[in-house]
Parts: C-alpha cells; sequence; structure tokens
C-alpha cells in the first residue's frame, strides 16, 4: 500500500531542491558544496600551497640541492636561512626539491589503488555467491597485514624501486577502498533499476559499470582523499626508512632520516620536512572531509529514493 | 469557524466540542514557506473526523502538532489548538509532557517502527500508565493492562505480554499501539494513516476497534489518511485537505453525495470502484508540494471549474452550513451540479474485443522456492492474447514471485514450465532469446526504485533501445520521444533526472521503458501502489488504453480487488502461494466460489 502519502522529515528538509530547473552534474553541486565549507577551503589552500611550493621549488631554490654551503648542522645564518644538513648543504634548498617525488607518488598509488579497489568491490558486490567469497577472503589476506609491512616485505626482496613502492601502496589500498565499494554496490544492486537492466539482457559488466558505478561515486570521492592521505604517509615512511629515493636524492622522508642525529644541534633538516609532511595531510583529510559531508547532503536533499 | 456546540443532527446531537483547532499555521522552518495553512477544524466527544490528502498535503504535519509537536524543519507560526478548553500551544514543556499520551494521544502509520524492539509489550504499556500515574496503584494499572488487551481484542495473559513486538504480526504490533494510545483514557486520539502497512482483512479489524473504542469512550478522533474508502467507513464527518489547505469539511454524508469543492469531486471519482460500474477517472498533475504552491487557491491548475479570480486569492471560508464549510470561490455552481454528472460509467463495450483466443504465456505445475522455502506451490495460469489478467492477493501471497517468474527475475529455485507462445522459458531472463526478453516487459511497483538516479530520463529510455534495436541517433530520439507521448509525458522531460520528476511522472517513464521495447506482454506488478489515488486513475486509465491500442497482453498484480474491474478481464486470486480463484472479472466478483475471496470481497473497504 502507499507509503508516499506523508512527507519524510528529510523531504521537508530537502523540498526546495526538487524540481528546480535544470539539474547540473553532480560532481559540480558536490564541489560547489563542499567548498562552501570552511574546512574544505582551508584543505584546498594547505594543498595548494604545498603543491605549488614542491612544483615551484626548484626553480627559486638559492642552490642546487647537492651543493655544500657550509659545515655539517651549522645554524641558520644569512643566506642559509634554515641552517645546514648533515653534510653540510642547505636545508632550505632541500626542502624545496623534496616535496615532489611524494605527491607524484602518494597520487599514483592512490590512484592504483582506487581503481584496483573500486573494480574488486563493484564486482564482489554485484556478483556475490562464489565469486564474492572467494575474491573478498584473499582481499582478507592481504588486509591482514599492515600496509607498510606489506611495502617493506617486497621492497626487500626487489629493492628500492619507486614504481614498486607505488605499486605496493596501491595493492595495500585496494582491499580496503574495495570493502567500502563492496558495502555500497551491495545495496545499490538490490535496487530495481538494476533489475530492469538485467531483465533487458544488459551485460552484466555493463550493469556494473553504466549503472551502478555512478551511484557509488559518494564514497569513492571520499576515499580518494583519504586514501591520498595514507599514501603520503605510508610514502615518507617508506623513504624514511630508506627505500625511497635513494641518496644523494633530496626527498622529505629520506631527510628526516639523514638528519635525525643532529636533531638537538640541527632541527631544522628534520623539522621541516615533518611539519610540511604533517600539513599537507592535514590538507588532504580536510578536503577528504568536506566531500564526504557535502555528499551526504547531496544525498539527503535529492536522494534517489 | 462556527465550534460552538450544535444540534446537527447528522453529527450526533449536540454532543460537546472536545477539540477546535483555529487558522492553524505551519512553515518550513528556514524559508518560512506555507505546510500548513489556516487549517480550522472541530471534534465532538465520540466523533471521528477523517483529514484525508494526498501525498504532501501537509495532513501529517498538521495532525502531529495537534501534540504540540512540531517536526524537524516545521514550525508552528500561528493559530490555536482547544483541547477541553485549555490552549495546548501555549503549554510549557512539562505540561505537554502529561497532556500527551493522557489528553491526547498519537497512533503512528508504522506500530512496528514505533515499538521499542527491546521491551516486553507487557512492559511498554506498564510505562505508559506509570508515566501518567494511572489510578494511583500497581494492582489498578495491572488491572487496567488487562482491560487495555481486552479493548484491542488482544489476549491479556502473561505469555503474551512477555513477548517482543518482534514477535507479534503486523496487525497485532498496531493493536498495542492503540492500546497504547487508549491507556490513559484520553480525550483526544490522532491516528496518523495506521492501517496504511496492513493487508486489507487485518485492516477491517483494526478500522472496526477504534470505531468502537472511540464511541465507547466519548474520544475524539482525528483519523488521518490518503484512502477515501477507510475514511468512508470509518469517519462520521470529512475534512479535505489540499496542499495544506482544509478545502472542504463535512459530514460523510455531505461530501460524499454533495460535495461542494471541485477536488473532491475528483477526489471521489478517481477511487477505484469494486462494483466497476464506474469508469476510473484521475486528475491530470499532480499535488504541488509546499513551496511550489502557486498563489491563489492551489487547485487551480488541476481544476476545471478555475476562473481568473482562483489563481488570484484564496477563497474565504463559506458553506451550505456553518458544519459544512468550502473553500471554493464557485462552490454554489460546483454544488448546484448534481454528483452524478462526474460520474462516468464504465464502457463495457471496450471489453467485448478481448475474446479469450491464443494463449500467449502458460504457466503450469509451477513450484517456486526463495532458498530451501516453498513459496509459491503447483500454480496453473494462462494468459491471453489482448487480455488483461490480474493477480489479486494480500502481501505474502506469491503474486509478485509469480509476475517475477515470468518475467525472469524470480533469483531463486523453480520447478515447472513456464511457456511463451508454446515455448519452455528460461528460468533467468538472461538465458532467454533476445526476442523473448524484449516481447515480455516488467514495470517494477516502486518508480522510486526503479528509475537509476544518476542517469537522465534519456539515457534510462536508451537503455532497452540500445539492447533491442540498432538504430541511428535520430531514430533513437524518435523512438524515445514517441515512448512519452505514448504515456503522456513531454519529449522535453528527456534532459531531467529522475528526482525532477513526482511520483506518477517518474511511474510514467518506467511504463515509457518497457513500451521502448515494444513488448506483446506487459507484466505490471502493483505499479500504482506508491502513487496518491487521483494519479493512480490516471496511471490505470493509461494502461488501459495502451492494452487495448497496442493489443497487448497484460498481467496486473495488485493488492487492491477494487482495482481489477477498472482494468482487467480475468481475475486469479492468490492466497498463501496458492491459486484460490481464478475466472472472469464479472463472475469472480459478483459470484465469488472460494471462501478467500468472499472473505476478502467483504474486507475492501467501499465508498
Amino acid at each position: 500500500m502507499s507509503d508516499v502519502t506523508t512527507i519524510t522529515d528529510s523531504e521537508l528538509v530537502g523540498l526546495e531542491t526538487v524540481h528546480a530547473g535544470r539539474r547540473r552534474a553532480e560532481w559540480i553541486m558536490t564541489v560547489q558544496e563542499a567548498w562552501g565549507m570552511g574546512r574544505t577551503k582551508i584543505g584546498v589552500g594547505i594543498f595548494a600551497a604545498i603543491v605549488a611550493l614542491a612544483v615551484v621549488g626548484p626553480w627559486v631554490a638559492p642552490y642546487s640541492p647537492t651543493e655544500f654551503v657550509g659545515l655539517p648542522f651549522s645554524p641558520p645564518s644569512s643566506g642559509v636561512w634554515l641552517g645546514t644538513d648533515y653534510i653540510g648543504r642547505d636545508v632550505v634548498t632541500r626542502v624545496l626539491y623534496g616535496g615532489r617525488t611524494v605527491i607524484t607518488l602518494a597520487l599514483a598509488a592512490t590512484l592504483i589503488g582506487l581503481g584496483a579497489g573500486v573494480t574488486l568491490g563493484l564486482i564482489t558486490g554485484y556478483a556475490r555467491r562464489w565469486l564474492d567469497e572467494t575474491l573478498m577472503r584473499i582481499l582478507d589476506v592481504v588486509l591482514a597485514f599492515p600496509q607498510i609491512v606489506l611495502a617493506l616485505l617486497f621492497v626487500s626482496i626487489v629493492g628500492p624501486k619507486l614504481w614498486l613502492i607505488v605499486l605496493m601502496v596501491g595493492i595495500g589500498h585496494a582491499p580496503r577502498i574495495a570493502r567500502v565499494i563492496r558495502a555500497a554496490t551491495l545495496e545499490v544492486a538490490q535496487r530495481d533499476f538494476v533489475r530492469a537492466a538485467e531483465a533487458f539482457g544488459v551485460s552484466r559488466l555493463k550493469i556494473i559499470f553504466s549503472e551502478i558505478l555512478p551511484s557509488t561515486t559518494s564514497p569513492l570521492l571520499v576515499e580518494f582523499g583519504l586514501r591520498l592521505t595514507y599514501s603520503i604517509g605510508l610514502i615518507a615512511g617508506l623513504s624514511f626508512l630508506g627505500f625511497g629515493l635513494q641518496p644523494p636524492a633530496a626527498d622529505w622522508g629520506l631527510m628526516i632520516n639523514e638528519n635525525r642525529i643532529g636533531i638537538t644541534v640541527q632541527p631544522w633538516p628534520v623539522f621541516m620536512p615533518v611539519l610540511l609532511i604533517g600539513i599537507l595531510t592535514i590538507g588532504t583529510n580536510l578536503i577528504a572531509d568536506g566531500m564526504g559531508r557535502a555528499l551526504i547532503g547531496i544525498e539527503r536533499d535529492t536522494g534517489g529514493t | 469557524m462556527a465550534t460552538a456546540m450544535t444540534t446537527d443532527p447528522t453529527t450526533g446531537a449536540g454532543r460537546e466540542v472536545v477539540l477546535t483547532v483555529e487558522g492553524l499555521t505551519i512553515v518550513l522552518d528556514p524559508s518560512g514557506r506555507n505546510i500548513d495553512d489556516e487549517v480550522s477544524l472541530w471534534i465532538r466527544e465520540g466523533e471521528v473526523l477523517g483529514l484525508v490528502g494526498e501525498s504532501a498535503s501537509g495532513k501529517t504535519t498538521a495532525a502531529t502538532s495537534l501534540l504540540a509537536h512540531q517536526r524537524r524543519g516545521a514550525k508552528i507560526s500561528g493559530g490555536r489548538i482547544t483541547i477541553d478548553g485549555r490552549d495546548v500551544l501555549s503549554l510549557a514543556d512539562d505540561e505537554l509532557r502529561t497532556i500527551r499520551g493522557g489528553l491526547i494521544s498519537y497512533v503512528p502509520q508504522d506500530s512496528s517502527a514505533s515499538l521499542n524492539p527491546a521491551l516486553r509489550i507487557g512492559t511498554q504499556l506498564m510505562e505508559i500508565l506509570e508515566a501518567h500515574d494511572f489510578g494511583g496503584s500497581g494492582s489498578e494499572r495491572e488491572k487496567r493492562l488487562a482491560e487495555m488487551m481486552s479493548e484491542v481484542l488482544l489476549p491479556s495473559d502473561h505469555a503474551f505480554l512477555r513477548r517482543y513486538p518482534h514477535q507479534l504480526s503486523g496487525g497485532q504490533q498496531q493493536r498495542v499501539a492503540i492500546a497504547m494510545a487508549f491507556a490513559n483514557r484520553p480525550r483526544v486520539i490522532v491516528l496518523d494513516e495506521p492501517t496504511t502497512a496492513l493487508d486489507v482483512t487485518t485492516q477491517a479489524h483494526v478500522l472496526d476497534t477504534i470505531r468502537d473504542l472511540t464511541r465507547q469512550y466519548g474520544v475524539a478522533a482525528l483519523y488521518v489518511t490518503h484512502d477515501l474508502a477507510v475514511v468512508a467507513n470509518l469517519a462520521d464527518r470529512i475534512a479535505v485537505m489540499y496542499a495544506g489547505r482544509i478545502v472542504e469539511i463535512g459530514t460523510k454524508q455531505e461530501l460524499f453525495e454533495a460535495g461542494q469543492h471541485p477536488y473532491t469531486r475528483k477526489l471521489l471519482s478517481s477511487i477505484p470502484d469494486i462494483t466497476g460500474e464506474r469508469a476510473l477517472k484521475g486528475i491530470p498533475g499532480w499535488a504541488p508540494r509546499p513551496g511550489q504552491r502557486p498563489p491563489g487557491c492551489a487547485f487551480t491548475p488541476r481544476c476545471d471549474w478555475a476562473i481568473e479570480k482562483c489563481s488570484e486569492e484564496f477563497p474565504p471560508v463559506d458553506g451550505p452550513t456553518s458544519e459544512h464549510r468550502v473553500r471554493c470561490w464557485r462552490w454554489k455552481e460546483v454544488g448546484a451540479q448534481p454528483v452524478e454528472t462526474d460520474v462516468v460509467l464504465r464502457d463495457r463495450s471496450l471489453d467485448a474485443c478481448a475474446v479469450a483466443e491464443k494463449t500467449v504465456i502458460s504457466v503450469r505445475d509451477l513450484f517456486a522456492f526463495y532458498q530451501h522455502k516453498e513459496t509459491l506451490h503447483d500454480i496453473d495460469v494462462t494468459l491471453c492474447e489482448r487480455r488483461c489478467l490480474s493477480l489479486v492477493g494480500e502481501s505474502g501471497s506469491g503474486k509478485t514471485t509469480l509476475a517475477r517468474c515470468i518475467a525472469g527475475l524470480h533469483q531463486h529455485k523453480i520447478v515447472g514450465d513456464i511457456e511463451f507462445m508454446g515455448k519452455p522459458l528460461a528460468r533467468d531472463a538472461r538465458d532467454r532469446p533476445r526476442a523473448t526478453r524484449q516481447a515480455i516487459q516488467y514495470i517494477f511497483q516502486s518508480p522510486y526504485s526503479s528509475l537509476n538516479p544518476r542517469k537522465t530520463i534519456r539515457q534510462i529510455l536508451a537503455a532497452p533501445l540500445k539492447v533491442f534495436f540498432e538504430l541511428s541517433r535520430d531514430e533513437m530520439e524518435a523512438r524515445m520521444e514517441k515512448a512519452l507521448e505514448q504515456v503522456a509525458l513531454d519529449a522535453t522531460l528527456l534532459n531531467r533526472y529522475p528526482d525532477q520528476l513526482s511520483g506518477g511522472e517518474r511511474q510514467r517513464v518506467a511504463i515509457a521503458r518497457g513500451l521502448a521495447a515494444e513488448p506483446t506482454v506487459l507484466v505490471c506488478d502493483e505499479v500504482t501502489s506508491w502513487l496518491d489515488v487521483s494519479v493512480q486513475a490516471a496511471i490505470i486509465d493509461l494502461l488501459a488504453d495502451l492494452q487495448r491500442e497496442m493489443g497487448l497482453s497484460m498481467l496486473f498484480v495488485t493488492h487492491n480487488l477494487a482495482l481489477v474491474r477498472s482494468i482487467s478481464q480475468e481475475v486469479a486470486v492468490m492466497n498463501e502461494g496458492r491459486i484460490v480463484e481464478h475466472g472472469g472479472v464479472d463472475a469472480v466478483l459478483e459470484d465469488p466460489q472460494a471462501d478467500y475471496t468472499k472473505k476478502l470481497l467483504s474486507d475492501t473497504p467501499t465508498i
């Protein structure tokens, strides 16, 4: 019998948006909604500032990253604003050079994880039964390893290759993303529009990517921001452990490792990379949070059912 | 509005007015847009007032505000509510707590959601007596508890009271909710569609209980519903709400026999008629939601009687008597027309073309399972060319399972034969040849779930065209426009998303999607159960026309026996996974053979 005869609370709140003429694309609505929140503005500001620093840095750096400009661990002075590192290179220069790898590798790893995780999540969520069971148990095995241990395991076997780090961080993300997407898929897959497509005989692959995927954009965008945050931490961590770029390359993670012995006499070469990595992860996290909130808001206002 | 004691013979000789609502106005909180506007009504003791309205008419918001409750996002911005002379809206919070559940009580739509699943029902019933300190002593309350249970015809033994809500049936849960509402002998009781989720048989019993209790204890009851047929059986007086305003209020006889407002009359003719004498007539368009209501009288765009003045100013309260009030500029002219002129008799000649000739679908010895449980037992049924077969049954009767088996959507084991044009059908639609998938189209119950919210109407309609035909872009576009035209929708909707459409429009799009495949068989699964009556009537009308014009064979699944005659030539009645009766509609409805059909017929509310 009819259930639509009463207005629900959420409808009351969202009424104003219905019938509002031609609807804008959903992602634009989401971005606009997210942009309206202070947290997103701060997050984007931080992220943009640090990315700009990493991109522009090498051009404005006062020295070459491998140039010796003074004694090891010399304190800040004029021309060498943050002093020198453990073998006497300029800290400002090394900081300006050292962000590129972390940001690029983190983005690449996140995209790999997202691609694999979304595909697996959609397949397991839609297939159910034996395929679901088999894939999810395999993913559980991957999930049982802490992400950094998983990456370390392979890197210590094959050697410190950048592509391997990216791949292993991505693979570590995949089961975590897959679980989230699978949960969203399970809910969407039981709606009647999926039954309708099945009754027409639309292929399974097309149903997964054309009917179900668009309805999982909400968790997907949030996951992207969240996993990017983790990627930055992991990749910086791996290069701190010496599995990333090798000396004499400039890299934030590596800088922390190289200079930690002198932290009491010359803290800047450790403190600056730590600060920048910290701020960067806070920035990406704020963006993810803003997007998540915006999507929940949009879901409530125009919700499919 | 007149609220004093009156001695109108039709409304129960001068009984005391218990509840008075004057000029109640409720607005959406941030925007100030009206949900309810100048709602005025009054109820005497022992009287049931039916508050009837379509979705988003503001009836539930108005009803819950009688308990001085403001729904989230809504605010009471004006008016007076008086119960036994007490001004409810001026009470402080702690005073409100004592009158809620005491002086005035509430029965929600879905009792399974309002009962606490973690507490035994005896505990919950006792709680409400204790909260209001009923009788003053424990033994007194025990006595009252037993009495309450017998009033709502439930056992009051210890074992029953120790049950949890999930151990009760839907009807029993609703009875418990009613017992709770009547527990402290309230003066006013607000019932918010309490039977919507129940089967007709259970509904009939629950309605009887409500009627008896209000009479017996002299309670003033407000019964909120979208279903005029239900109030016709239950209420003494009826208030018709449209777009947040009461457009007409009067006794049942006054409204049914001499309705003065065009909306009242239209609403009546859109109620399905079980006798099938009357044709079903919908109201074009849909009821506007708060915030989109046109100025003046909100019914103007759907009204045949509309004049210029209607869209400028909302008419004042007027009407033939002080009890029968109406808000329409032209009520005198509307009222002067006999009600019968709005009734269009069913054109029986249209049925003549439908003579059983060729069998299109035949189901033989069909057993279906849900996991390991057998849910359909030994089903035999045939669908003939150009005929419509209604499949009627209550929830859980297996009617949807049968429809899904035919459409190839049943995902569990089936045993037996389903043949289409003499050839056996595979269980899963994917394993059927393309021509068969194209020939059998399925329309889902809820248009809120069957259309992908992330796709435009163009993308939605393109799906069957891409699968079944190889068309150029222009041909596709032309087919889509044609499909929309068949369901009386404008081609400009193609760029919209489903959430920009009303429920009725969505269901039309779903039908258009089925038609775009150019089927020969249409399986309609409860396609109107999510829609308002006025929209339901329009959809039924559309389906009947399409079936005739396109020569479709149709399987029409419904729980509403009253709809059957408006659309089909044959009917099969299902109960507990079996077909208990099968035959021509007139034969089955006029001379039912199975006991179950007889019971269903007598329990279906009619006007």
